[in-house]
């Protein structure tokens, strides 16, 4: 595995150490550790079933780890007390794939579930449904999405259009930490590299740190300028963004080219 | 030597299955119950599921009492007919409306109407990640989705089964003065004669507890369902089966219980 030349000094925003997760007999991560330095963009690339998306869900809770520590800002989410996990991960915004908006909603009434659900977390007044639904109009032009599509039901609107408002919704509690979850699957090469550019443009707009699971390379190196990438449940390489397509690693290389042969073999349901 | 143990094993994994399946849904339910006194509560999402549960299943569960009320009147006819006791006709409708086809008629129409859409609605909201959505929103899905679906479901049924008690008697005297040539003051004075406060409010009770198992399957289904549109249908299936189970057995144990003495 290369890293980085050079130890971090301060602590990092998230530290992973041997994280384990199985389902079955299948171990599906196998004791990750990694790094994420505050304000940095992460990418995590991999095979389907290499474990990204389950990285990603034991970090927000949505699925509990065998054994390892998970800390943010130094403090290990897993042993703190229920209260405290919530509070951490509170600071967490997050892109799903398919942008699962919810569609008992209208578009404007996502958003600002969004905006009254971050607001009434920080024990500060929780803006009225009137005041949501006017932030949730700003938050709609952020992404580039007219205001007026508020009053549009999810169902109505295209992939592209669904991941903007997923990530109107992400941003709405002005979070310090941005999960992107395959943000630019299913989208077109254009519509993709607009997404890559409204993920930038809010990340570094909040001053966030940023972790992105993604197949897709060019929006790898766009989102990303660290990277990573995850084969059967092990971290096998951490790098710079820009080193995804010359890394050095057969297995990477292979990935990130797309090759057929080399080290990483598919692996066939028994 | 296996062909002995094999089914005994079978039957064994079946009832552990069913413990297992039970003690789950025990667990989902006190889990659900514990948010209703943790703030805050999700007013918006309890009322429309009230009006979901209650105001829209209201024609289905009218038409159905009233039928019922009328086709016990009609039965009740031409068997009584045999000992010449047709006068207690009236008797036999309000006590069989109030205390057994009302609750378990409307549960049973509320269950296939109510129970298997609150499966559908919750278990694609989980197979396309919205509950994990609602989660990172910093909401927890079973004070949002679950409880105020509970506490609907067990406050809407007792007034469902209220309107089917009266629509089910309506039935039995329209029937019998319209076609069995009763008169209709005395089929009303037969009719209060035998209506016991008893007798409604134990089906009113009963519907509650219907009404919170309707709910609680639904939910729970919905709430554990997986692997796309045919997990989610398979929940649906499940939800309605299981509470109509659920329903006919806790049934008997509250009849027991209440007019076994």
């Amino acid at each position: 595995m290369s890293t980085s030349p050079g130890t971090p000094l301060s602590t990092p925003k998230i530290r992973i150490r041997g994280l384990h997760k199985a389902f079955g007999s299948k171990i599906v991560l196998d004791g990750v550790d990694l790094d994420v330095e505050a304000g940095t963009s992460m990418v995590i690339i991999g095979g389907s079933g290499s474990g990204k998306s389950v990285l990603l869900r034991c970090i927000l809770g949505l699925i509990e780890p065998d054994a390892g520590t998970i800390e943010i800002d130094g403090e290990n989410l897993l042993t703190a007390p229920r209260s405290r996990q919530d509070a951490l991960r509170r600071q967490i915004g997050m892109l799903f794939q398919n942008g699962a908006l919810f569609d008992s909603m209208s578009v404007g009434e996502n958003v600002a579930f969004g905006v009254r659900a971050k607001h009434s977390d920080r024990n500060g007044a929780t803006p009225s449904r009137t005041q949501a639904l006017q932030i949730a109009g700003g938050l709609l032009e952020q992404v580039g999405l007219d205001p007026s599509v508020g009053e549009l039901s999810p169902s109505e609107l295209s992939g592209g259009m669904q991941k903007r408002v997923g990530l109107a919704r992400a941003i709405a509690g002005n979070p310090n930490i941005m999960f992107f979850d395959e943000p630019t699957t299913g989208l077109d090469p254009i519509m993709g590299a607009v997404i890559d550019g409204l993920i930038v443009d809010c990340v570094q707009k909040l001053g966030s740190t940023a972790i992105a699971i993604t197949h897709d390379m060019a929006s790898a190196q766009r989102i990303g300028n660290r990277a990573a990438m995850l084969y059967r449940g092990k971290l096998i390489w951490q790098g710079e963004a820009s080193d995804l397509m010359n890394s050095g690693n057969a297995m990477v290389d292979q990935f990130t080219h797309g090759r057929r042969e080399g080290p990483i073999t598919m692996e066939l349901r028994k | 030597m296996n062909a002995v143990l094999d089914p005994i094993a079978a039957l064994g994994r079946a009832a552990l299955g069913l413990i297992k399946q039970a003690g789950a849904l025990a667990l989902f339910a006190l889990e659900a119950l514990s948010h209703l006194v943790r703030p805050p509560f999700y007013w918006r999402i309890f009322f429309s599921s009230l009006i979901e549960t209650g105001f829209f299943s209201l024609p289905v569960v009218a038409l159905t009492a009233l039928f019922s009320g009328a086709v016990i009147a009609l039965q009740s006819y031409v068997g009584f007919g045999q000992y010449h006791v047709q006068s207690a006709i009236a008797g036999i409708v309000v006590l069989a409306v109030t205390r057994e086809l009302g609750p378990v008629l409307a549960g049973l129409m509320v269950a296939g109407r109510v129970g298997a859409a609150m499966s559908a609605q919750i278990g694609t909201m989980r197979v396309t990640d919205q509950i994990d959505a609602l989660t990172t929103l910093s909401t927890d899905p079973m004070k949002y989705l679950v409880t105020p679906r509970l506490l609907a479901g067990t406050l809407a049924l007792p007034c469902l089964v209220l309107v089917a008690d009266i629509l089910g008697v309506m039935g039995g005297f329209t029937v019998s003065v319209a076609k069995l040539g009763f008169s209709p003051s005395t089929y009303i004075t037969a009719t209060l004669d035998s209506l016991k406060t008893m007798d409604v409010v134990v089906g009113l009770v009963k519907a509650a507890v219907f009404g919170f198992l309707i709910a609680l399957l639904g939910c729970y289904n919905g709430y554990n369902s997986r692997g796309g549109a045919e997990g989610v249908g398979s929940a649906t299936t499940a939800a309605v089966v299981g509470a109509s189970i659920l329903l006919l057995l806790f049934d008997y144990l509250l009849t027991d219980l209440f007019f076994s003495q």
